[in-house]
């Protein structure tokens, strides 16, 4: 019934992103939008596509609602297939009991009989919340060359930042023999993108072994890789040198928008041979008022700018009125910024509305104190009242009232 | 309405002619139009957005690009197993060209009207911009019980020559008592605007009679020719629309979408106009843009300088360059320097560095597909 495939991937997608607060209240960080038409599920579900896997399973846990309905049957990344295509795995009810997904390991352990039934010979284990473009292919090939029971996708990171990430040593060839997560004292940089293939007997013995552990926490960067490579499996590193970048925190969000503006960063949305592909918001194209000023910014169809735009990325049904200036900053779908409202150093949450004359954020020079300083952030439909002022580094999730009220 | 109770049948290549540079290598359907759009998405959409399942798309020349565009219908979730989206290339007689008119496109579609099971048919035009609601027609057409109805719109002729015209003479009660036929017309009418609903019975009883008659034209022959045999009903449009049927007309409508009103009235957010999905980044502009009265679409890259013009996807304007009163489709790059205004460049055009093309209002310079300047 179901046809054999070389290789299918998993995606984490539970993730609730803690660290992004106030965005990630009612959805998961994989469907936090991105880059002005996308959400960040786009970009590994794009380089699955691209590198072609048509059989993507999507572990989802935390408010999947979104998430949901965005991926919906696949067909935005053409994976609306009749044999494959996209699937969510949520946790669900067992003869033997149910489960939340403990880890990372136990999400894919309880989906097990989902991959046996494509019989795989590998299995690629992406995670949903990073910005990359990656052919998957090129790093099957190298595992297959080196006959490697698990490949790990590595980037070079400074030596500074290696303690966030996990740490591994290879050798010359490649082949791993060492590996830390988070470490206080790194001894590489070469730090795991969360990007694996492994050979799925292979994998499948060590997922069930891990499982009957009951000291273990099912997740692959503590357990199965240690497990494996103690007892010396093939482990090889793949180096990846393109653009990567997890946005798990708001810096890091805000950065790698703004990232997309920098005509030096080499994460290049608009190839033909490498398309992201998102989800389209039935909109027409943006329109751009008499007195308007749009200059390095990003804006997407459905929004109407009569306001001042600079280095910001606006996402589809953004509306800028006469007046208002917005700079070094992201606004969000259905998002309006009112009447001279000033927005500097923001994140702007989907459909939320900044009152006539608020202002949101402060930009860093103008801030005496600089660990008074971060980009504000206004959550998903708040209302911030006018004339009202949202001071920097600000997390406001509730209405705030205007002047007049 | 109930499901697939409506037939809906659209004509893709009634102005190609004059239409001349922008149908010779595709239907008038297919024409870009509005940054991101094809005339026939206007259309087909109201088909969608009117609960309309079951779609036939007349085609007779060029249909390629339509194919393309519509592929299985699936912008516009018309690909379905009950009903859908279909295209009718001409269906060869023996003795038979390409059609002369509307009526005998219908009767080289005679076998996929009959294979409906629909009890009524909405046939109009893929080049009519506006967002109509067809339900509300076929209730007023049930409520009158005329045996037509057909769609106009009031409006100030000046004696400019605008091809396929058709006017309405019409009683107190709306019914319609005279069809007049011409190209030149003065004063306040009421012009057809090519959409028109009557039960699918009728519209094969009168098509097979018509045509065993050699007759082909749908507005002469069976609107005219019926008027005294028939309840011709008139359903006046009073929303916006636009019929696109020169390079003259096409350049105006295009340009009346810069005024507010015009976008409020043709994309409403409850009755989205569809159209076929390209994937592209949002549009981006660099450093020293600048941009005014202007509507410009996704996988736009803009360095220069934009105003009132209409930006398609994926076209690129350089470092300096000045793009006014301006149609620039889908993929076109305008070289750094180069000043354009009252320009049409079809798709793929490549306008070198420091070019200068200047039209005026109304005789803009159109500049062919693929074309390098």
């Amino acid at each position: 019934m179901f046809r054999k495939k070389e290789w299918i991937a998993m995606l984490l997608a539970g993730g609730q992103g803690s660290r992004l607060y106030a965005l990630t209240r009612n959805l998961a960080k994989p469907a936090v939008p991105f880059g002005g038409k996308y959400r960040i599920i786009d970009f590994p579900l794009s380089n699955c596509v691209n590198s072609g896997i048509d059989t993507v399973g999507v572990l989802t846990q935390y408010q999947p609602l979104v998430l949901n309905d965005y991926l919906g049957n696949g067909e935005p990344w053409d994976l609306d297939r009749s044999n494959g295509g996209v699937h969510v795995l949520p946790p669900y009810q067992k003869s033997s009991g149910s489960d939340w997904y403990r880890g990372t390991a136990n999400a894919i352990y309880q989906n097990i009989n989902f991959i046996d039934r494509y019989q795989p010979e590998y299995v690629a284990i992406l995670s949903g919340d990073h910005i990359y473009k990656m052919d998957y292919s090129k790093m099957l090939r190298v595992h297959k060359e080196k006959g490697a029971d698990c490949t790990i996708a590595v980037l070079d990171v400074p030596l500074e930042e290696a303690s966030r990430f996990g740490i591994m040593s290879a050798d010359e060839e490649g082949t791993i023999y060492d590996f830390e997560e988070k470490p206080k004292e790194p001894k590489s940089t070469l730090a795991s993108m969360g990007v694996y293939i492994f050979s799925w007997e292979c994998l499948r013995r060590y997922l069930t072994e891990d499982e009957a552990d009951p000291k273990s926490s099912n997740d692959f960067g503590k357990n199965i890789i240690p497990k494996m490579l103690a007892a010396g499996q093939k482990m090889v590193a793949y180096p990846f040198d393109g653009y990567w970048k997890d946005v798990g925190t708001i810096d890091s969000l805000w950065e790698a928008n703004m990232d997309l503006l920098n005509p030096n960063v080499p994460l290049v949305l608009g190839d033909a041979d490498w398309k992201i592909y998102s989800r389209n918001p039935v909109m027409t194209p943006h329109f751009v008022h008499p007195g308007a000023t749009v200059q390095n910014s990003m804006i997407t169809e459905g929004c109407e700018v009569a306001g001042v735009i600079d280095f910001s990325v606006l996402f589809a049904g953004v509306t800028v009125q006469q007046g208002a200036i917005v700079r070094d900053s992201i606004v969000m779908p259905g998002a309006v910024i009112e009447e001279g409202a000033v927005v500097e150093y923001a994140i702007i949450g989907e459909n939320a509305v900044i009152g006539k004359g608020a202002r949101v954020g402060v930009r860093p020079e103008n801030i005496i104190d600089k660990d008074q300083w971060g980009i504000a952030v206004i959550a998903e439909g708040v209302h911030v009242g006018a004339g009202a002022v949202v001071a920097a580094k600000a997390m406001v999730d509730q209405d705030i009232a205007g002047e007049e009220c | 309405m109930r499901e697939n109770a409506t037939l809906g049948i659209i004509f893709s290549n009634v102005h190609d002619e004059q239409l001349g540079v922008l149908t010779e290598k595709r239907t008038t359907g297919s024409v870009p139009f509005g940054g991101r759009y094809r005339l026939i998405d206007f259309t087909l959409s109201n088909m969608v957005n009117s609960g309309v399942e079951d779609v036939g798309i007349i085609a007779k020349s060029n249909y390629q690009s339509l194919m393309d565009h519509v592929g299985n219908g699936k912008d516009w979730d018309l690909a379905r197993k009950r009903g859908g989206l279909r295209i009718l290339p001409p269906f060869g007689h023996a003795n038979s060209g390409i059609y002369r008119g509307r009526l005998e496109a219908l009767f080289g579609a005679m076998s996929f009207i009959r294979h409906s099971l629909s009890e009524y048919v909405i046939i109009a035009d893929g080049s009519l911009i506006a967002n109509m609601d067809y339900e509300k027609i076929l209730a007023y057409h049930e409520e009158t019980g005329a045996d037509i109805t057909v769609v106009y719109q009031k409006e100030t002729l000046n004696g400019e020559i605008v091809p396929d015209t058709a006017l309405l003479d019409l009683d107190e009660s709306g019914r319609v008592t005279g069809v007049r036929l011409g190209n030149q017309f003065h004063g306040e009418q009421n012009s057809y605007l090519d959409v028109c609903v009557m039960k699918k019975n009728l519209l094969e009883r009168l098509v097979s009679d018509l045509s065993s008659r050699n007759l082909y034209s749908f507005s002469r022959d069976l609107l005219q020719g019926s008027v005294g045999t028939l309840h011709i009903q008139g359903y006046e449009f009073t929303g916006f629309a636009r019929k696109v049927c020169s390079l003259k007309s096409f350049y105006a409508s295009n340009m009346e979408l810069l005024s507010q009103d015009v976008r409020k009235a043709l994309f409403l957010k409850e009755r989205p106009i569809y159209t076929k999905v390209r994937d592209e980044p949002p549009a981006r502009y660099g450093l020293s843009a600048s941009a005014s009265n202007s509507f410009v679409a996704d996988g736009a890259v803009i360095e220069g300088r934009v105003e009132n013009s209409i930006i398609f996807r994926g076209v690129k304007i350089g470092k300096d360059a000045v793009v006014k009163n301006s149609i620039i489709m889908q993929g076109s790059t305008i070289g750094e320097g180069a000043n354009l205004d009252y320009v049409i460049t079809d798709k793929n055009v490549l306008i070198k560095d420091s070019r200068i093309l200047m039209g005026f209002a109304t005789y803009p310079v159109f500049i062919a597909k693929g074309s390098i300047v």
